[in-house]
Protein backbone atom coordinates (compact mmCIF):
# COMPACT_ATOMS: atom_id res chain seq x y z
CA UNK A 1 0.00 0.00 0.00
CA UNK A 2 0.81 3.53 -0.84
CA UNK A 3 2.51 4.64 2.68
CA UNK A 4 0.93 8.26 2.41
CA UNK A 5 1.85 10.72 4.95
CA UNK A 6 -1.49 11.69 6.40
CA UNK A 7 -2.40 8.14 6.96
CA UNK A 8 0.60 7.74 9.09
CA UNK A 9 0.52 11.15 10.52
CA UNK A 10 -3.08 10.39 11.74
CA UNK A 11 -2.50 7.07 13.41
CA UNK A 12 0.77 8.06 15.13
CA UNK A 13 -0.64 11.47 16.73
CA UNK A 14 -4.22 9.98 17.23
CA UNK A 15 -3.59 7.30 18.33
CA UNK A 16 -0.71 8.88 21.13
CA UNK A 17 -3.32 11.91 21.86
CA UNK A 18 -6.06 9.48 23.05
CA UNK A 19 -4.04 7.14 24.53
CA UNK A 20 -2.84 9.93 26.63
CA UNK A 21 -6.66 11.08 27.05
CA UNK A 22 -7.90 7.87 28.54
CA UNK A 23 -5.18 7.63 31.14
CA UNK A 24 -5.99 11.20 31.91
CA UNK A 25 -9.92 10.11 31.88
CA UNK A 26 -9.00 7.30 34.73
CA UNK A 27 -7.06 10.27 36.39
CA UNK A 28 -3.68 9.02 35.71
CA UNK A 29 -1.96 11.55 36.84
CA UNK A 30 -5.10 13.00 38.30
CA UNK A 31 -4.19 16.39 37.57
CA UNK A 32 -6.18 20.23 38.21
CA UNK A 33 -5.33 23.81 37.18
CA UNK A 34 -2.53 24.53 35.01
CA UNK A 35 -0.57 21.04 34.53
CA UNK A 36 -3.84 19.72 34.02
CA UNK A 37 -4.70 22.46 31.29
CA UNK A 38 -0.94 21.67 29.51
CA UNK A 39 -1.64 17.79 29.44
CA UNK A 40 -5.09 18.56 28.24
CA UNK A 41 -3.68 20.68 25.83
CA UNK A 42 -1.05 18.06 24.71
CA UNK A 43 -3.64 15.00 24.20
CA UNK A 44 -6.05 17.02 22.34
CA UNK A 45 -3.28 18.58 19.77
CA UNK A 46 -1.85 15.51 19.00
CA UNK A 47 -5.64 13.59 18.27
CA UNK A 48 -6.82 17.00 16.80
CA UNK A 49 -3.96 17.36 14.61
CA UNK A 50 -4.56 13.30 13.76
CA UNK A 51 -8.12 13.86 12.87
CA UNK A 52 -7.31 16.80 10.69
CA UNK A 53 -4.23 15.52 8.85
CA UNK A 54 -6.76 12.35 8.11
CA UNK A 55 -9.00 14.69 6.29
CA UNK A 56 -6.08 15.60 4.06
CA UNK A 57 -6.03 12.60 1.81
CA UNK A 58 -9.75 13.12 0.77
CA UNK A 59 -10.81 14.04 -2.75
CA UNK A 60 -13.82 15.98 -1.10
CA UNK A 61 -12.90 17.53 2.63
CA UNK A 62 -16.14 19.43 2.29
CA UNK A 63 -18.30 16.74 2.51
CA UNK A 64 -16.44 14.78 5.40
CA UNK A 65 -19.62 15.34 7.62
CA UNK A 66 -21.65 12.94 5.62
CA UNK A 67 -18.99 10.01 7.16
CA UNK A 68 -21.43 10.20 10.04
CA UNK A 69 -23.99 8.39 8.76
CA UNK A 70 -23.27 4.92 7.99
CA UNK A 71 -21.81 3.61 11.45
CA UNK A 72 -24.44 0.89 10.80
CA UNK A 73 -21.96 -0.64 8.62
CA UNK A 74 -18.59 1.51 8.14
CA UNK A 75 -15.83 1.26 10.53
CA UNK A 76 -14.87 4.51 9.15
CA UNK A 77 -17.98 6.34 10.24
CA UNK A 78 -18.02 4.59 13.77
CA UNK A 79 -14.57 6.15 14.06
CA UNK A 80 -15.86 9.20 13.39
CA UNK A 81 -18.22 9.26 15.95
CA UNK A 82 -16.08 7.50 18.56
CA UNK A 83 -13.79 10.24 18.16
CA UNK A 84 -16.33 13.31 18.20
CA UNK A 85 -17.94 11.50 21.55
CA UNK A 86 -14.46 11.14 23.07
CA UNK A 87 -13.71 14.71 22.12
CA UNK A 88 -16.72 16.06 23.65
CA UNK A 89 -16.69 14.02 26.96
CA UNK A 90 -13.25 14.66 27.34
CA UNK A 91 -13.30 18.46 26.66
CA UNK A 92 -15.65 18.48 29.65
CA UNK A 93 -13.89 16.43 31.96
CA UNK A 94 -10.63 18.55 31.23
CA UNK A 95 -12.75 22.05 32.10
CA UNK A 96 -13.74 20.68 35.42
CA UNK A 97 -10.31 19.70 35.87
CA UNK A 98 -8.43 22.47 34.82
CA UNK A 99 -10.69 25.44 35.96
CA UNK A 100 -12.93 23.46 38.38
CA UNK A 101 -10.49 21.66 40.08
CA UNK A 102 -12.82 18.69 39.89
CA UNK A 103 -12.65 15.32 38.65
CA UNK A 104 -15.83 13.97 37.37
CA UNK A 105 -15.15 10.11 37.98
CA UNK A 106 -18.03 8.94 35.33
CA UNK A 107 -17.64 11.28 32.95
CA UNK A 108 -13.74 10.40 33.01
CA UNK A 109 -14.44 6.89 32.24
CA UNK A 110 -16.61 7.29 29.67
CA UNK A 111 -14.37 9.60 28.17
CA UNK A 112 -11.33 7.28 28.37
CA UNK A 113 -13.26 4.06 27.11
CA UNK A 114 -14.05 6.42 24.28
CA UNK A 115 -10.75 7.40 23.39
CA UNK A 116 -9.71 4.09 23.60
CA UNK A 117 -12.51 2.96 20.96
CA UNK A 118 -11.39 5.74 18.99
CA UNK A 119 -8.26 4.08 18.58
CA UNK A 120 -10.03 0.32 18.55
CA UNK A 121 -12.37 1.60 15.41
CA UNK A 122 -9.42 3.50 13.98
CA UNK A 123 -7.46 -0.35 13.44
CA UNK A 124 -10.36 -1.99 12.37
CA UNK A 125 -10.65 0.33 9.35
CA UNK A 126 -7.44 -1.79 8.04
CA UNK A 127 -8.14 -4.90 10.30
CA UNK A 128 -11.73 -5.51 8.08
CA UNK A 129 -10.09 -5.67 4.57
CA UNK A 130 -9.45 -9.11 3.29
CA UNK A 131 -7.60 -7.38 0.59
CA UNK A 132 -5.03 -7.15 2.78
CA UNK A 133 -3.72 -10.33 4.28
CA UNK A 134 -1.18 -8.77 6.67
CA UNK A 135 -4.05 -6.31 8.03
CA UNK A 136 -6.77 -8.94 8.03
CA UNK A 137 -5.28 -10.46 11.57
CA UNK A 138 -6.36 -10.00 14.65
CA UNK A 139 -2.92 -8.76 16.29
CA UNK A 140 -3.82 -5.61 14.21
CA UNK A 141 -6.51 -4.37 16.57
CA UNK A 142 -3.86 -5.31 19.59
CA UNK A 143 -0.50 -3.47 17.75
CA UNK A 144 -2.75 -0.10 17.34
CA UNK A 145 -4.20 -0.74 20.70
CA UNK A 146 -0.87 -1.25 22.53
CA UNK A 147 0.48 1.53 20.99
CA UNK A 148 -1.56 3.85 22.30
CA UNK A 149 -1.86 2.77 25.71
CA UNK A 150 1.91 2.66 25.82
CA UNK A 151 2.29 6.28 24.09
CA UNK A 152 -0.62 7.52 26.57
CA UNK A 153 1.34 6.03 29.77
CA UNK A 154 4.70 7.63 28.81
CA UNK A 155 3.09 10.98 27.85
CA UNK A 156 1.00 10.75 31.23
CA UNK A 157 4.47 9.98 33.28
CA UNK A 158 3.08 6.73 34.65
CA UNK A 159 6.59 5.34 34.51
CA UNK A 160 5.75 2.09 36.08
CA UNK A 161 2.71 1.54 33.74
CA UNK A 162 4.63 2.52 30.79
CA UNK A 163 7.30 0.52 31.22
CA UNK A 164 4.92 -2.91 31.41
CA UNK A 165 2.95 -1.74 28.58
CA UNK A 166 6.20 -0.80 26.18
CA UNK A 167 7.10 -4.24 27.14
CA UNK A 168 3.51 -5.80 25.89
CA UNK A 169 3.69 -3.05 22.90
CA UNK A 170 6.90 -4.50 21.67
CA UNK A 171 6.21 -8.34 22.25
CA UNK A 172 2.93 -7.38 20.16
CA UNK A 173 4.73 -5.29 17.87
CA UNK A 174 7.64 -8.83 17.30
CA UNK A 175 4.17 -11.14 16.80
CA UNK A 176 2.38 -8.82 14.46
CA UNK A 177 6.02 -9.12 11.93
CA UNK A 178 6.38 -12.56 12.38
CA UNK A 179 2.71 -13.47 11.85
CA UNK A 180 2.29 -10.68 9.08
CA UNK A 181 5.51 -11.89 7.05
CA UNK A 182 3.59 -15.25 6.43
CA UNK A 183 -0.29 -13.57 6.12
CA UNK A 184 -0.54 -13.61 1.80
CA UNK A 185 0.66 -17.00 1.61
CA UNK A 186 -1.54 -18.27 4.11
CA UNK A 187 -4.33 -16.47 2.24
CA UNK A 188 -4.47 -18.92 -0.18
CA UNK A 189 -5.17 -16.28 -2.66
CA UNK A 190 -2.54 -16.52 -5.71
CA UNK A 191 -2.22 -15.22 -9.60
CA UNK A 192 -4.11 -18.80 -9.93
CA UNK A 193 -7.40 -17.83 -7.54
CA UNK A 194 -7.09 -14.39 -9.01
CA UNK A 195 -7.70 -15.57 -12.24
CA UNK A 196 -9.10 -18.74 -11.78
CA UNK A 197 -6.89 -20.43 -13.97
CA UNK A 198 -4.55 -21.60 -10.79
CA UNK A 199 -5.88 -25.17 -11.69
CA UNK A 200 -4.45 -25.27 -15.85
CA UNK A 201 -1.16 -25.03 -14.40
CA UNK A 202 1.62 -21.95 -13.54
CA UNK A 203 -0.23 -18.67 -13.91
CA UNK A 204 2.42 -15.68 -14.93
CA UNK A 205 1.83 -12.16 -15.72
CA UNK A 206 2.17 -11.91 -19.64
CA UNK A 207 1.24 -8.19 -20.18
CA UNK A 208 0.01 -5.21 -18.50
CA UNK A 209 -3.26 -3.98 -19.24
CA UNK A 210 -1.55 -0.40 -19.87
CA UNK A 211 1.92 0.90 -20.60
CA UNK A 212 1.69 3.88 -17.88
CA UNK A 213 0.77 3.99 -14.49
CA UNK A 214 -2.72 4.04 -12.88
CA UNK A 215 -4.49 4.97 -9.09
CA UNK A 216 -4.64 0.98 -8.51
CA UNK A 217 -1.04 1.00 -8.99
CA UNK A 218 -0.01 4.13 -7.24
CA UNK A 219 -1.98 3.27 -4.45
CA UNK A 220 -1.31 -0.57 -3.93
CA UNK A 221 1.45 -1.73 -5.26
CA UNK A 222 4.04 0.28 -2.95
CA UNK A 223 7.33 -0.92 -3.93
CA UNK A 224 9.86 1.45 -2.99
CA UNK A 225 11.83 0.68 0.44
CA UNK A 226 10.80 -2.32 0.81
CA UNK A 227 14.45 -3.06 0.59
CA UNK A 228 15.51 -1.19 3.31
CA UNK A 229 12.43 -2.91 5.35
CA UNK A 230 14.42 -5.35 7.97
CA UNK A 231 16.52 -2.37 8.81
CA UNK A 232 13.88 0.22 9.15
CA UNK A 233 12.01 -2.92 11.62
CA UNK A 234 15.02 -2.58 13.84
CA UNK A 235 15.62 1.17 13.75
CA UNK A 236 11.34 1.09 14.75
CA UNK A 237 11.96 -1.14 17.13
CA UNK A 238 14.75 0.59 18.93
CA UNK A 239 13.07 4.00 19.03
CA UNK A 240 10.01 2.77 19.93
CA UNK A 241 10.32 0.63 22.59
CA UNK A 242 14.10 -0.55 23.74
CA UNK A 243 15.03 3.70 24.04
CA UNK A 244 12.21 4.54 25.88
CA UNK A 245 12.50 1.45 28.50
CA UNK A 246 16.29 2.28 29.18
CA UNK A 247 15.57 6.19 29.56
CA UNK A 248 12.28 4.94 32.07
CA UNK A 249 14.91 2.82 34.04
CA UNK A 250 17.32 5.67 34.46
CA UNK A 251 17.03 7.96 37.28
CA UNK A 252 13.85 10.05 36.65
CA UNK A 253 14.21 13.48 35.03
CA UNK A 254 12.61 15.35 32.57
CA UNK A 255 14.86 15.51 30.11
CA UNK A 256 14.77 11.79 30.17
CA UNK A 257 10.89 11.93 29.88
CA UNK A 258 11.40 13.83 26.94
CA UNK A 259 13.61 11.78 24.99
CA UNK A 260 11.80 9.07 25.59
CA UNK A 261 8.54 10.56 24.25
CA UNK A 262 10.41 12.04 21.22
CA UNK A 263 11.98 8.51 20.79
CA UNK A 264 8.61 6.90 20.93
CA UNK A 265 6.99 9.30 18.82
CA UNK A 266 9.66 8.64 15.88
CA UNK A 267 9.51 4.58 16.33
CA UNK A 268 6.06 4.38 16.16
CA UNK A 269 6.11 6.50 12.79
CA UNK A 270 8.57 4.28 11.46
CA UNK A 271 6.69 1.30 12.71
CA UNK A 272 3.53 2.95 11.16
CA UNK A 273 5.06 3.34 7.25
CA UNK A 274 6.28 0.05 7.70
CA UNK A 275 2.63 -0.93 8.21
CA UNK A 276 1.43 0.88 4.87
CA UNK A 277 4.73 0.55 2.84
CA UNK A 278 4.30 -3.51 3.40
CA UNK A 279 1.26 -4.36 3.38
CA UNK A 280 0.52 -6.52 0.16
CA UNK A 281 -3.13 -5.55 -1.56
CA UNK A 282 -4.39 -8.53 -3.22
CA UNK A 283 -4.95 -6.49 -6.52
CA UNK A 284 -1.33 -6.69 -7.08
CA UNK A 285 -1.10 -9.94 -7.83
CA UNK A 286 -3.05 -9.29 -10.99
CA UNK A 287 0.33 -6.87 -11.98
CA UNK A 288 2.60 -9.84 -11.54
CA UNK A 289 3.48 -7.54 -8.74
CA UNK A 290 3.49 -10.15 -5.76
CA UNK B 1 -27.31 2.95 2.70
CA UNK B 2 -24.42 0.68 2.62
CA UNK B 3 -25.67 -1.85 4.19
CA UNK B 4 -26.52 -4.57 1.49
CA UNK B 5 -29.63 -5.58 0.70
CA UNK B 6 -30.62 -9.22 2.06
CA UNK B 7 -31.20 -10.75 -1.68
CA UNK B 8 -31.88 -8.37 -4.98
CA UNK B 9 -34.80 -9.17 -7.44
CA UNK B 10 -32.19 -10.11 -10.31
CA UNK B 11 -28.61 -10.23 -10.80
CA UNK B 12 -27.32 -8.70 -13.64
CA UNK B 13 -24.23 -9.03 -14.92
CA UNK B 14 -21.61 -10.18 -17.16
CA UNK B 15 -20.28 -13.50 -18.03
CA UNK B 16 -16.76 -13.14 -19.85
CA UNK B 17 -15.71 -16.37 -21.94
CA UNK B 18 -11.61 -16.23 -21.63
CA UNK B 19 -11.60 -18.69 -24.73
CA UNK B 20 -12.73 -16.19 -27.16
CA UNK B 21 -11.70 -12.87 -26.28
CA UNK B 22 -8.70 -12.14 -28.52
CA UNK B 23 -7.33 -8.83 -26.50
CA UNK B 24 -7.90 -6.33 -28.60
CA UNK B 25 -9.24 -3.95 -25.62
CA UNK B 26 -12.23 -2.58 -28.06
CA UNK B 27 -13.92 -3.14 -24.74
CA UNK B 28 -11.87 -0.92 -23.30
CA UNK B 29 -11.85 1.87 -25.30
CA UNK B 30 -15.55 1.76 -26.24
CA UNK B 31 -16.10 1.75 -22.21
CA UNK B 32 -13.97 4.55 -21.66
CA UNK B 33 -16.14 6.51 -24.73
CA UNK B 34 -19.26 6.10 -23.13
CA UNK B 35 -19.03 6.66 -19.68
CA UNK B 36 -16.66 9.73 -20.57
CA UNK B 37 -19.98 11.38 -22.62
CA UNK B 38 -22.85 10.02 -20.18
CA UNK B 39 -23.48 9.59 -16.97
CA UNK B 40 -21.73 11.05 -14.14
CA UNK B 41 -18.44 12.37 -14.07
CA UNK B 42 -15.82 12.05 -17.03
CA UNK B 43 -12.95 9.36 -16.99
CA UNK B 44 -10.29 12.08 -16.93
CA UNK B 45 -6.75 11.50 -18.30
CA UNK B 46 -3.57 13.19 -16.61
CA UNK B 47 -0.82 14.19 -19.35
CA UNK B 48 -3.03 12.55 -22.14
CA UNK B 49 -0.64 13.34 -24.52
CA UNK B 50 2.65 13.79 -22.62
CA UNK B 51 5.83 11.37 -21.42
CA UNK B 52 3.89 10.06 -18.60
CA UNK B 53 -0.18 9.89 -19.52
CA UNK B 54 -2.62 8.35 -16.92
CA UNK B 55 -6.25 7.39 -16.87
CA UNK B 56 -9.44 6.37 -15.27
CA UNK B 57 -10.44 3.74 -16.49
CA UNK B 58 -13.37 1.30 -15.43
CA UNK B 59 -12.64 -1.94 -17.85
CA UNK B 60 -8.58 -3.11 -18.34
CA UNK B 61 -7.48 -6.10 -20.32
CA UNK B 62 -4.64 -8.30 -18.70
CA UNK B 63 -2.73 -11.17 -20.69
CA UNK B 64 -1.60 -14.20 -19.05
CA UNK B 65 0.47 -17.03 -19.50
CA UNK B 66 -0.75 -20.40 -18.58
CA UNK B 67 2.13 -23.06 -18.43
CA UNK B 68 0.11 -26.38 -17.46
CA UNK B 69 2.80 -29.18 -16.22
CA UNK B 70 3.11 -30.61 -19.58
CA UNK B 71 2.51 -29.50 -23.21
CA UNK B 72 2.60 -25.96 -24.36
CA UNK B 73 1.75 -22.34 -22.95
CA UNK B 74 -1.07 -21.00 -23.06
CA UNK B 75 -1.82 -16.82 -23.62
CA UNK B 76 -5.21 -15.94 -21.98
CA UNK B 77 -7.04 -12.41 -22.86
CA UNK B 78 -8.49 -11.48 -19.63
CA UNK B 79 -10.86 -8.46 -19.39
CA UNK B 80 -12.04 -7.03 -15.53
CA UNK B 81 -14.32 -4.77 -14.40
CA UNK B 82 -16.63 -4.38 -11.90
CA UNK B 83 -17.73 -7.87 -10.50
CA UNK B 84 -21.02 -6.38 -8.95
CA UNK B 85 -20.35 -9.14 -6.19
CA UNK B 86 -23.47 -10.36 -4.14
CA UNK B 87 -21.32 -9.62 -1.15
CA UNK B 88 -19.72 -6.52 -2.04
CA UNK B 89 -16.96 -5.37 0.80
CA UNK B 90 -16.97 -1.75 -1.56
CA UNK B 91 -20.21 -1.07 -0.29
CA UNK B 92 -19.66 -1.78 3.33
CA UNK B 93 -17.25 0.13 3.99
CA UNK B 94 -18.48 3.30 2.64
CA UNK B 95 -18.84 6.01 5.67
CA UNK B 96 -21.12 8.21 3.90
CA UNK B 97 -23.44 6.00 1.75
CA UNK B 98 -22.52 7.02 -1.59
CA UNK B 99 -21.70 3.25 -2.63
CA UNK B 100 -24.80 0.86 -2.45
CA UNK B 101 -26.02 -2.00 -4.88
CA UNK B 102 -28.97 -1.72 -5.83
CA UNK B 103 -32.14 -3.82 -4.35
CA UNK B 104 -33.98 -3.96 -8.02
CA UNK B 105 -30.70 -5.42 -10.12
CA UNK B 106 -28.22 -5.65 -7.81
CA UNK B 107 -25.96 -3.37 -10.01
CA UNK B 108 -23.38 -1.83 -7.16
CA UNK B 109 -22.92 2.13 -8.20
CA UNK B 110 -21.77 5.28 -6.47
CA UNK B 111 -23.64 7.98 -5.58
CA UNK B 112 -20.91 11.16 -6.71
CA UNK B 113 -22.54 13.81 -4.88
CA UNK B 114 -22.46 12.06 -1.92
CA UNK B 115 -18.72 10.35 -2.38
CA UNK B 116 -15.89 12.42 -0.34
CA UNK B 117 -12.87 10.32 -1.99
CA UNK B 118 -11.56 8.79 0.91
CA UNK B 119 -10.47 5.80 -1.50
CA UNK B 120 -11.49 2.97 1.32
CA UNK B 121 -13.65 1.38 -1.05
CA UNK B 122 -11.03 0.83 -3.37
CA UNK B 123 -8.97 -0.35 -0.76
CA UNK B 124 -12.10 -3.31 0.12
CA UNK B 125 -12.18 -4.60 -3.62
CA UNK B 126 -9.97 -7.68 -4.36
CA UNK B 127 -10.16 -6.90 -7.87
CA UNK B 128 -8.94 -3.69 -8.79
CA UNK B 129 -12.62 -2.41 -10.18
CA UNK B 130 -12.48 0.65 -8.94
CA UNK B 131 -10.76 3.93 -9.86
CA UNK B 132 -10.35 7.28 -8.36
CA UNK B 133 -10.84 9.82 -10.57
CA UNK B 134 -7.92 12.42 -10.63
CA UNK B 135 -9.57 15.34 -11.56
CA UNK B 136 -12.78 15.05 -10.09
CA UNK B 137 -12.14 13.31 -6.97
CA UNK B 138 -14.53 10.91 -6.55
CA UNK B 139 -14.42 7.20 -7.00
CA UNK B 140 -15.26 5.66 -10.44
CA UNK B 141 -16.45 2.17 -11.36
CA UNK B 142 -18.30 -0.19 -13.95
CA UNK B 143 -22.24 0.95 -13.74
CA UNK B 144 -22.95 -1.90 -16.01
CA UNK B 145 -23.97 1.16 -18.02
CA UNK B 146 -27.04 1.72 -16.45
CA UNK B 147 -27.80 4.94 -18.90
CA UNK B 148 -27.76 2.05 -21.58
CA UNK B 149 -29.62 -0.68 -20.65
CA UNK B 150 -32.77 0.63 -19.69
CA UNK B 151 -32.37 3.64 -21.93
CA UNK B 152 -35.70 3.57 -24.25
CA UNK B 153 -34.17 6.27 -26.57
CA UNK B 154 -31.80 3.80 -27.70
CA UNK B 155 -32.50 1.00 -30.11
CA UNK B 156 -33.14 -2.20 -28.48
CA UNK B 157 -30.30 -3.51 -30.36
CA UNK B 158 -28.08 -1.38 -27.84
CA UNK B 159 -29.81 -1.91 -24.53
CA UNK B 160 -26.79 -3.80 -23.33
CA UNK B 161 -23.48 -2.69 -21.90
CA UNK B 162 -20.96 -0.66 -24.12
CA UNK B 163 -18.01 -3.52 -23.88
CA UNK B 164 -20.58 -6.32 -24.47
CA UNK B 165 -22.68 -4.14 -27.18
CA UNK B 166 -18.77 -3.59 -29.33
CA UNK B 167 -16.51 -6.53 -28.48
CA UNK B 168 -16.22 -8.10 -31.99
CA UNK B 169 -15.77 -11.34 -30.57
CA UNK B 170 -18.85 -12.28 -29.03
CA UNK B 171 -16.28 -12.91 -25.72
CA UNK B 172 -18.72 -10.59 -23.70
CA UNK B 173 -22.24 -11.48 -22.60
CA UNK B 174 -24.95 -9.85 -20.78
CA UNK B 175 -27.61 -10.72 -18.35
CA UNK B 176 -29.75 -11.90 -15.80
CA UNK B 177 -27.51 -14.19 -13.43
CA UNK B 178 -29.92 -14.94 -11.28
CA UNK B 179 -32.43 -16.61 -13.13
CA UNK B 180 -31.16 -20.01 -13.72
CA UNK B 181 -32.90 -20.08 -17.26
CA UNK B 182 -31.18 -17.41 -18.57
CA UNK B 183 -28.89 -17.86 -21.46
CA UNK B 184 -26.15 -16.29 -19.75
CA UNK B 185 -26.69 -18.80 -16.18
CA UNK B 186 -27.26 -21.51 -19.10
CA UNK B 187 -23.77 -20.34 -20.51
CA UNK B 188 -21.79 -20.71 -16.96
CA UNK B 189 -23.21 -23.96 -16.16
CA UNK B 190 -22.53 -25.68 -20.40
CA UNK B 191 -18.67 -24.08 -19.67
CA UNK B 192 -18.36 -24.30 -15.84
CA UNK B 193 -17.98 -20.65 -15.49
CA UNK B 194 -15.67 -19.74 -12.27
CA UNK B 195 -15.84 -17.12 -9.63
CA UNK B 196 -12.54 -15.16 -8.89
CA UNK B 197 -10.96 -14.83 -5.75
CA UNK B 198 -13.58 -17.16 -3.93
CA UNK B 199 -11.85 -17.53 -0.93
CA UNK B 200 -12.40 -13.68 -0.52
CA UNK B 201 -15.94 -14.43 0.06
CA UNK B 202 -17.22 -11.52 -2.27
CA UNK B 203 -19.92 -13.98 -3.86
CA UNK B 204 -19.08 -12.16 -7.56
CA UNK B 205 -22.26 -11.93 -10.06
CA UNK B 206 -19.76 -11.80 -12.66
CA UNK B 207 -19.13 -14.88 -14.24
CA UNK B 208 -15.58 -16.27 -16.34
CA UNK B 209 -15.73 -19.16 -18.77
CA UNK B 210 -12.17 -20.89 -18.60
CA UNK B 211 -10.71 -21.36 -22.53
CA UNK B 212 -10.95 -24.38 -24.09
CA UNK B 213 -8.53 -27.21 -24.22
CA UNK B 214 -6.34 -26.52 -27.31
CA UNK B 215 -6.04 -29.49 -29.90
CA UNK B 216 -2.73 -31.65 -29.25
CA UNK B 217 -0.33 -31.25 -32.30
CA UNK B 218 1.14 -34.53 -31.94
CA UNK B 219 -1.98 -36.47 -32.57
CA UNK B 220 -2.50 -34.71 -36.32
CA UNK B 221 -1.93 -37.47 -39.41
CA UNK B 222 -0.34 -36.00 -42.28
CA UNK B 223 -2.66 -36.31 -45.11
CA UNK B 224 -0.25 -35.58 -47.65
CA UNK B 225 2.25 -37.82 -46.83
CA UNK B 226 1.17 -41.00 -49.26
CA UNK B 227 0.59 -38.92 -52.31
CA UNK B 228 4.46 -37.39 -52.04
CA UNK B 229 6.02 -40.59 -51.24
CA UNK B 230 8.59 -41.41 -54.58
CA UNK B 231 5.97 -43.25 -57.44
CA UNK B 232 9.20 -45.38 -59.14
CA UNK B 233 11.93 -46.94 -56.83
CA UNK B 234 14.34 -48.32 -58.96
CA UNK B 235 14.27 -46.40 -63.05
CA UNK B 236 14.05 -48.95 -65.97
CA UNK B 237 14.46 -48.50 -69.32
CA UNK B 238 16.48 -45.69 -70.63
CA UNK B 239 16.10 -43.91 -66.84
CA UNK B 240 18.16 -47.14 -65.59
CA UNK B 241 20.85 -46.94 -68.23
CA UNK B 242 21.45 -43.45 -67.69
CA UNK B 243 21.55 -43.77 -63.23
CA UNK B 244 23.97 -46.47 -63.86
CA UNK B 245 25.98 -44.58 -66.35
CA UNK B 246 26.18 -41.61 -63.98
CA UNK B 247 26.90 -44.14 -61.12
CA UNK B 248 30.70 -45.31 -63.15
CA UNK B 249 31.44 -41.89 -63.55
Amino acid sequence: MHPAPSVIIFTTLSGLGFGLLFFLGLGFPAVSGLVAFVFFAIAFGLSVAGLVASTFHLGHPERAWKAFTQWRSSWLSREGWCAVIALIVMGLYAVGAVFLGQHWRVVGVFGALFSLATVFTTSMIYTQLRTVPRWNMKLTPALFLSFSLAGGALLGGQVRIALVLLLVAALVQLAYWKQGDGALAASGTDLGTATGLGSRGAVRAFEPPHTGTNYLLREFVHVVGRKHAQKLRVIAFALAFVLPIVLLLLPFNHVFGLLAVLSHLAGVATSRWLFFAQAEHVVGLYYGKR
Amino acid sequence: MTQLPQSTERKLGLVIDLDTCVGCHACVISCKGWNTENYGAPLSDQDAYGADPAGTFLNRVHSYEVQPEQGHAQLVHFPKSCLHCEDAPCVTVCPTGASYKRVEDGIVLVNESDCIGCGLCAWACPYGAREMDMAERVMKKCTLCIDRIYNENLPEVDRIPSCVRTCPAGARHFGDLGDPDSDVSKLVSERGGVDLMPEMGTRPVNKYLPPRPRDKMEEQVDVLAPLLAPVAEDAKGFMGWLDKMLEKI
